[in-house]
């Protein structure tokens, strides 16, 4: 009885799905017909299988899996003397060694052609003396732009695709409240500039608590104080942001007076280098 | 009348004058399979693969793995006029526009996270039981890659979709793999074409999310089933089971009619998530943007641990020379490094550590082996805290606590809780042990005195931090056990002879 309603119900709702398509579709019925129709065979099944099919308990032997003494020692022998039939051969053997070693070796080449070496570009960004500041919209920035107690993303004008150049506009209070180790002639006034992206694995630091003037990184929660040069206090970061050198042009737009002070985002083992 | 053969039948003996497999077809066919629920979970693991694989190539037909930009024009207004890669408008377009398309897709999200979920279950199972002993130490070891494979694959996934938290996740995992001495930098730019976000991560992602990785697992699961085969299943104790037999159900018909079946219910929970539960809303994400990041960025479920390690992981870094190891280093790399590389050595660590290393078809019941099940009870609380704390900033917010109390909470809970479950466990197992050795109900009878004995003096020795002393072949003359030991299952060590 509950296999002929199981199935039953299967091709009903396989039926319906039909319909529900051929109709335009709608997601949720297709995903409830269509498990209705999956399920309706499978508690079908399943019920059939224990109640009109054979369940008696049947018993088979396992035999040990190891082969019998005299096929293992047969088998050995075997291999034993082609082993000796190629070993003879010394130099054959040194030679066929260093031809495939040194086949393996070429064929670790073509991985090269995957991607540049890794030179300098870890160490620099799009950042360079005079380049201007430019916002997501590509406007340029002056220092009366960036919101008291707020946060501007801004690029390198001219760079505003390289993930790597973006960076943070700060707006403190007053400027006599930064601190140790904030490089001062790096700051315009009251704003100061760090690389966005946490040095722990690369995140854009992106939450600003400014009563206490503290950006956090959404990902893995580490904290940097803005004020002392965004030294880490909190979570798994190591390094600071590093700072930018910020600077004014003659038109009173935010310019950028040279590349961050160090690398920036997640470290490397030569990173200091 | 003389009965004509069955459609089936003939098909068969057709066949079988070409292939003549009868003899080994029957043989399949007769096979026995030990009846257990747990024993299903590796066939969840599987029936799902097969789900990731149907709804997989459906979607390969749809999705273009193209970093190429291009300006969204299309049914769902919310991202009119948005500029974004072709991979993540084919994805928004699979959705919305593709009849049926959201439910494959989200089935296929589903099903790869039930088949991590039953691997890591299943995995569970064998060993709590002990099934990875001897003979069975090559399977294990195919199961924990296959494991491995399918994070892998899953993260890939996910990855290719470019949406704003898949673009996070990249640019994790590229940092995670830039943390390796000598060579990070290296692989970071030969993967990703570059410097992230590099032009080429999600077509060659692709390339090893459908190609690769799948076929390497489908060599891997056939080598997984052709040695359950081959070696014959497991069986717990009981009435008539013993080390050189296999008590259970025919193949035939009984048995593959239950397995089509379970495979239809699978599928069928599968759609009806894939339908009703959304999963991986990207269009709500957005497309990604490498200098925005939300809150609340959690991976799938089977990425929660690493991630929660990045999260407790102390701010230390090792510098030395001008070079330095850096921090994401111990949690992304050295952690999963440690925890797959114990779990591929556990059988041999096991048995060099008992010293048992006999062949074992019968399965112990955790409660047997109480230190083994103690390890593994910390091992899964070890994992499951550092998954909690992949999710500190929602707990955070949840529950109004500061990250400072939380973060330090978690790193003591880290230590902490593995060892009280572990504690935990290795008593409960030893009172269920000592429970299922009292005597039935009447004056005990000397073979139930002897394990008494055999219990009390094991508990001395284990409670020092070693692992339980091999055990003891089980002896044919003990059964039938008494009635009342049969139904809560049978003792665990040989009653001394009379």
């Amino acid at each position: 009885m509950a296999v002929v309603v199981a199935l039953s119900l299967s091709i009903l709702a396989g039926l319906g799905l039909a319909v529900v398509y051929a109709r335009g579709g709608q997601a949720q019925l297709e995903g409830m017909l269509l498990a209705l129709s999956l399920l309706g065979i499978g508690v079908g099944l399943v019920i059939w299988a224990k109640q009109f099919l054979p369940n008696e308990e049947a018993e088979e032997a396992r035999k040990p899996l190891e082969s019998d003494p005299q096929d293992a020692a047969a088998f050995t022998a075997e291999l034993e003397r082609g082993e000796e039939a190629i070993g003879s051969r010394r130099l054959l053997l040194g030679l066929i060694t260093g031809g495939l070693g040194a086949l393996g070796l070429a064929l670790v080449f073509p991985i090269r052609s995957l991607g540049p070496r890794p030179g300098r570009g870890l160490f620099q960004t799009g950042m360079a003396d005079g380049r201007r500041l430019v916002t997501a919209e590509k406007e340029p920035v002056r220092l009366e732009d960036v919101p008291v107690d707020g946060l501007l993303t801004v690029w390198p004008e001219g760079h505003e695709e390289e993930a790597d150049s973006s960076t943070l506009l700060i707006r403190v209070g007053d400027e006599s409240l930064f601190r140790e180790p904030v490089v001062l002639p790096w700051t315009v006034g009251p704003v100061v500039a760090y690389s966005k992206l946490c040095t722990h694995t690369g995140c854009p630091v992106g939450l600003y608590q400014a009563e206490e003037h503290l950006l956090l990184c959404p990902c893995h929660q580490s904290t940097f104080e803005v004020l002392a040069g965004a030294r880490p206090v909190f979570g798994p970061a190591t390094r600071a942001l590093p700072q930018l050198p910020l600077g004014v042009d003659d038109q009173g737009f935010l310019v950028a007076k040279g590349d961050f002070e160090g690398p920036v985002s997640a470290g490397f083992w030569d990173r200091s280098r | 009348m003389s009965k004509r053969p069955s459609r089936i039948a003939r098909t068969g003996s057709w066949l079988d004058s070409r292939l003549g497999l009868a003899r080994v077809a029957r043989t399949s066919l007769r096979k026995v399979f030990p009846d257990h629920w747990s024993f299903l979970l590796g066939e969840v693991a599987l029936y799902s693969f097969v789900v990731l694989l149907l709804t997989g190539i459906y979607l390969t037909f749809f999705f273009k793995p193209s970093q190429a930009e291009t300006v969204y024009h299309g049914s769902y207004a919310a991202l009119d006029g948005v500029t974004m890669t072709r991979a993540y408008r084919s994805a928004v377009e699979l959705s919305f526009d593709v009849r049926a398309g959201l439910v494959m897709r989200q089935m296929h999200h589903w099903a790869a996270i039930v088949f991590v979920a039953a691997m890591v279950v299943h995995l569970a199972r064998v060993f709590f039981t002990g099934a990875f002993r001897r003979p069975r130490e090559l399977n294990w070891m195919v199961g924990v890659t296959l494991l491995l494979l399918g994070i892998g694959n899953g993260f890939t996934g996910y990855s290719l979709l470019d949406d704003q938290l898949s673009g996070t996740g990249l640019r994790i995992a590229y940092s995670i793999v830039l943390s390796i001495p000598l060579i990070g930098t290296w692989i970071t730019s030969l993967l990703f074409g570059g410097e992230f976000p590099g032009p080429d991560i999600i077509e060659r992602f692709y390339v090893l999310h459908i190609l690769l990785v799948p076929a390497i697992i489908i060599g891997m699961l056939a080598l997984h089933l052709t040695m359950v085969v081959h070696q014959k299943h497991t069986q717990f104790r009981g009435p008539g089971r013993r080390e050189d037999n296999v008590v259970g159900e025919r193949i035939w018909p009984t048995y593959a009619v239950k397995a089509s079946g379970l495979f239809f219910l699978t599928t069928g929970i599968l759609a009806a998530l894939g339908g009703l539960a959304q999963i991986n809303p990207i269009w709500i994400y957005g497309p990604f943007e490498p200098s925005e990041v939300s809150a609340a960025s959690q991976p799938d479920w089977y990425i929660g641990w690493l991630e929660g390690a990045l999260r407790v992981m102390p701010a230390w870094e090792l510098r030395a020379f001008g070079f330095e190891l850096p921090n994401p280093f111990f949690a992304g790399v050295l952690l999963p490094s440690l925890t797959f590389g114990l779990l591929y050595l556990w059988p041999f660590l096991e048995a060099r550590r008992t010293g048992d290393r006999d062949v074992h078809h019968l399965l112990d019941r955790p409660r047997d082996k109480p230190m083994r099940t103690a390890l593994g009870v910390a091992t899964i609380a070890f994992y499951a805290v550092l998954f909690f704390a992949g999710g500190s900033d929602v707990l955070a917010t949840e529950f109004h606590l500061s990250f400072n109390q939380l973060t330090w909470s978690l790193r003591v809970a880290l230590f902490l809780v593995p060892i009280l479950a572990g504690l935990v466990a290795h008593r409960l197992c030893r009172d269920l042990a000592a429970r299922d050795a009292e005597p039935p109900h009447d004056p005990p009878d000397p073979p139930a005195r002897g394990h008494d004995r055999d219990a009390a003096a094991s508990s001395d020795v284990e409670s020092a931090l070693v692992l339980d002393e091999p055990e003891e072949e089980l002896e044919p003359v003990a059964w039938p056990p008494p009635a009342s030991v049969l139904r809560s299952g049978p003792p665990s060590a040989k009653p001394l002879p009379p």
